[in-house]
């Protein structure tokens, strides 16, 4: 038995057995799902973030919002009537990363978009509560008096870009102006619709004078679910436990 | 006396080495300070710069010591095993864990009790659940497993580490990279990826880091004069060149610029998700799991004075345990909009890991055939033998929660959060603690441990939190997974979401409590420990006699 | 090469694959003439120097 001999007293050997163990299984299980968008029809309405909802959820992410709240309803009876429509793969299709969670402390946020005013969010999101008494949610009020800081929107998409998400040069070079105009009811808004159809426009944390953290988290807050229409597709599909 | 410090030379070649690397990397940290605008790259460019140029200064200082040393090398044949590392690394690993067990009992009471979250940025919860579990994963287990795989592998190849910077390279670089995650997750930076959370200039730090880990580990088998590579090793290789793999492949990201510590991930949605599980649950895999599997089969042998039950066992349970462990990831996404066969292949082979976790944990405990007395009168002992039957424990909960009808109830619950505790409560956590109650002795050269009495009352009491901690949350998982799906007699949820939230308040402060208990016991353990290495001894009326303490006689 | 294409391959010669190791890692572990070596490797942890 050469092959054993050789295959314990040498040690690259072993480290080449090991790494052939475990990238082999990977490969044969992960590497089909990136097959994967070739076959799933583009879900009709998904766009990628408006700048302002991308900024929103940059907060989310750095809040560590995923640690209580997923994204993600699964496909059991109980929680399509809890939250809505059991969430489909391309929903999450330009998310980088994706945030389906894995422990509900909180909610469901998947489809938690219009479902709130936006008074309500503000007001919950500074003191949860003052809304919600038997919350264990942790308040956020810094998020009012925090100026949104997107000088560098630009990069952001362009970074995007680079993983894959479509955006075009026009998306690229209006960036940083979407980000204004979509808290401004007074601006021209055709361009931004135009560009990610279905964006909410106005002021979002009811306070016109700063653009502040709280207009992008609540933006984004409003705007999840919202963009596929349910109505085209079976609520409860076939495959429904 | 060896080829690492020749005699003209007063630096080795890995010394001239790294003092570059570091001159380099001060002036490209300061470089990044100056030009960047995200407050968050700028205090870590200057934490970068800072390290760096200690590091230098550490260098200069062994420099002008190293004519010294040489002298007073002895010329015998015996050899110079590298102590200091590992007495740093268990010096570091219990300072972590006590660190990340208080992070960790701090988010227990901010969920019993949501004032505690203060509605500061830096101190809710949502940016202290990444600093607890980074800092009990990374930090306290990370310096465990480095400091004892060095321990290891050196005695059981009768090898030096290689190199006089390299070994000391990864544990100052390894520190370096808990106080960059660390620091960055208070300040708001990162991937948003459980587990995987420090951002990318962190990972790309750490992924040099582990490279030099890798070399240094390879570089002690291939100096061995044992012909055989003994098996503690191939867990603990197998634990270094899969979490190279696993950390540089999830994290593969695009930074918003050089100078910014925000990036978008690569990968997106359904391929991001798996990608994050096969990374999730490989670093419980590969990370808590072959790593300390590796101490296992070193110091459950060393301990109770006999071979491992059956050599043979342990080459199955790791051939068939890193073969299964890298499918099981697909089961944290069963019912998502994960493809189904995925979900079921991930089922499957988290249900066949059960065989291979069991194999493992009788080879464990039939160690002890024979010597099961020993059970009665050493502690240590009794820790390492716990630790073993929670490791089996919890990988038979596991298999369950990874069946789609089981997980369908847990998942989203406290049960899997219970789970995880008893896996890195009463495995993880008792196998170094066993280990490090071995180590301290052995390196600072005590004959035993100051009070194997303290060992109990750590034992007792952390094994009473440890309980409280997982039943607490086994009931409010289910508990709330049962209240999620019923229905009343019309046909409509019987429940609001919150009235779930509102029943798991008890179970919350009980879970607190259970918590603090742990930190209480890894207290006295760090007294105890402090009290060894300064010498001291306590008057008891039972200790153990000398010849039942297993040393490793100091080597030279 | 789609899809179905590379997911059918996973999942007839994943199994394979899984077969095949497995057994090479048993018929490893159990050949009678690696038994001394295991023997004494068990042994190197207890071996002082």
């Amino acid at each position: 038995m050469i092959k054993h001999e050789v295959f314990e007293k040498n040690s690259i050997i072993l480290l080449i057995g090991i790494l052939i163990v475990v990238s082999i299984g990977g490969l044969i299980e992960i590497a089909p799902l990136f097959f994967l968008e070739s076959t799933i029809e583009k879900v009709k309405g998904m766009r990628p973030y408006s700048p302002l909802e991308l900024a929103g959820r940059n907060i989310y992410i750095r809040e560590g919002c995923y640690n209580c709240h997923s994204q993600m309803i699964r496909s059991l009876k109980d929680e399509v009537e809890r939250y809505g429509p059991y969430s489909l793969a391309a929903e999450s299709m330009y998310d980088h990363p994706f945030q389906w969670g894995s422990k509900r402390t909180g909610p469901d946020l998947a489809r938690v978009g219009s479902k709130y005013s936006d008074d309500w969010h503000r007001e919950h999101l500074v003191n949860p509560r003052g809304i919600v008494p038997e919350s264990v949610m942790p308040g956020y009020p810094f998020l009012l008096d925090t100026p949104l800081y997107y000088k560098d929107m630009k990069e952001h998409l362009e970074a995007n870009r680079m993983v894959g998400v479509p955006y075009s040069d026009e998306m690229i070079e209006t960036a940083m102006e979407d980000v204004r105009s979509q808290v401004d009811p007074d601006a021209d808004t055709d361009g931004l619709l135009a560009r990610y159809p279905k964006a909410q426009v106005r002021d979002f944390d009811g306070n016109p004078k700063v653009l502040s953290e709280m207009d992008a988290l609540i933006a984004y807050l409003q705007m999840l679910g919202t963009l596929v229409d349910f109505s085209a597709y079976k609520a409860d599909g076939p495959d429904l436990r | 006396m060896t080829r690492e410090i020749t005699a003209n030379a007063r630096l080795s070649v890995d010394g001239w080495v790294t003092a570059g690397a570091l001159l380099i990397g001060a002036f490209y940290a300061t470089l990044t300070a100056a030009r960047t605008e995200d407050p968050v790259m700028s205090v870590h460019a200057y934490i970068f710069a800072g390290a760096f140029i200690l590091g230098l200064f550490g260098i200069i200082k062994a420099y002008f010591d190293n004519s010294e040393r040489l002298a007073d090398q002895p010329a015998g044949t015996s050899i110079q095993y590298n102590l200091d590392i590992i007495k740093a690394g268990v010096i570091a690993s219990v300072f972590w864990g006590i660190a990340g067990f208080l992070a960790g009992d701090t988010i227990a009471f901010q969920l019993a009790y949501p004032d505690l979250n203060f509605d500061t940025s830096f101190f809710n919860f949502g940016r202290l659940r990444p600093l607890h579990t980074s800092a009990v994963i990374f930090a306290f287990g990370g310096n465990v497993l480095i400091a004892t795989s060095f321990y290891v592998v050196q005695r059981t190849c009768k090898a030096r580490l290689p190199g006089t910077f390299a070994p000391w390279f990864v544990f100052w670089g390894y520190q370096l990279f808990i106080v960059i995650a660390a620091t960055g997750y208070l300040m708001g930076a990162t991937q948003g990826k459980e587990y995987a959370e420090p951002e990318w200039y962190t990972d790309l730090w750490l992924t040099l880091v582990w490279v030099v880990y890798l070399f240094v580990f390879l570089g002690t088998l291939w100096k061995r004069q044992e012909p055989h590579i003994y098996v503690a090793n191939w867990f603990y290789l197998a634990f270094i060149a899969t979490i190279a793999m696993l950390h540089i492949i999830n994290n593969l990201a695009v930074p918003v610029s050089w100078t910014s510590s925000k990036s978008y991930i690569l990968f997106a949605g359904v391929q991001d998700a798996l990608t994050q599980w096969w990374y999730g649950h490989n670093a419980v895999g590969f990370f808590l799991t072959a790593g300390f599997l590796g101490i296992m089969y070193y110091f459950v042998p060393k301990r109770a004075g006999r071979p491992v039950y059956s050599y043979r066992l342990s080459i199955v349970h790791f051939w068939s345990l890193i073969f299964m462990y890298i499918w099981a990831g697909p089961h944290h996404l069963h019912y998502t909009a994960l493809p189904d066969w995925a979900q079921t292949l991930g089922m499957t082979f988290s249900i066949m890991l059960w065989m291979p976790s069991w194999g493992g944990m009788i080879n464990g405990l039939m160690t002890l055939s024979g010597a099961w007395d020993k059970l009665r009168t050493d502690p240590v002992l009794r820790m390492l033998v716990v630790s073993v039957a929670f490791y089996g424990m919890s990988t038979f909960e596991g298999p369950v929660m990874a069946i789609k009808a089981v997980n369908s109830l847990s998942h989203y619950t406290d049960w899997t959060i219970g789970h995880v505790h008893s896996g890195a409560l009463g495995w993880v956590a008792y196998v170094s603690f066993g280990a490090l109650y071995c180590l301290v002795p052995w390196l600072w050269n005590r004959t035993q441990l100051y009070s194997l009495k303290l060992v109990s009352y750590h034992f007792w009491i952390s094994t009473f939190g440890i309980l409280l901690y997982i039943t607490s949350m086994w009931v409010s998982g289910i508990l709330q997974g049962l209240m999620w799906r019923a229905y009343n007699d019309l046909g409509f949820l019987e429940y609001s979401f919150v009235e779930t939230v509102e029943a798991m308040n008890p179970f919350y402060w009980i879970r607190a409590i259970g918590g603090a208990f742990f930190v209480v016991g890894a207290l006295i353990m760090a007294y105890n420990l402090w009290r060894t290495a300064r010498g001291d001894l306590r008057v008891e009326s039972r200790s153990l006699p000398p010849e039942a303490v297993p040393s490793p006689v100091a080597a030279a | 090469m789609d899809y179905s294409d590379v997911s059918h391959f996973s999942q007839t010669w994943g199994l394979v694959y899984l077969v095949i190791m497995f057994l090479a890692g048993v018929v490893y572990a159990l050949w009678p003439r690696n038994k001394d070596k295991f023997d004494h490797a068990a042994n190197i942890p207890l071996e002082d120097d």
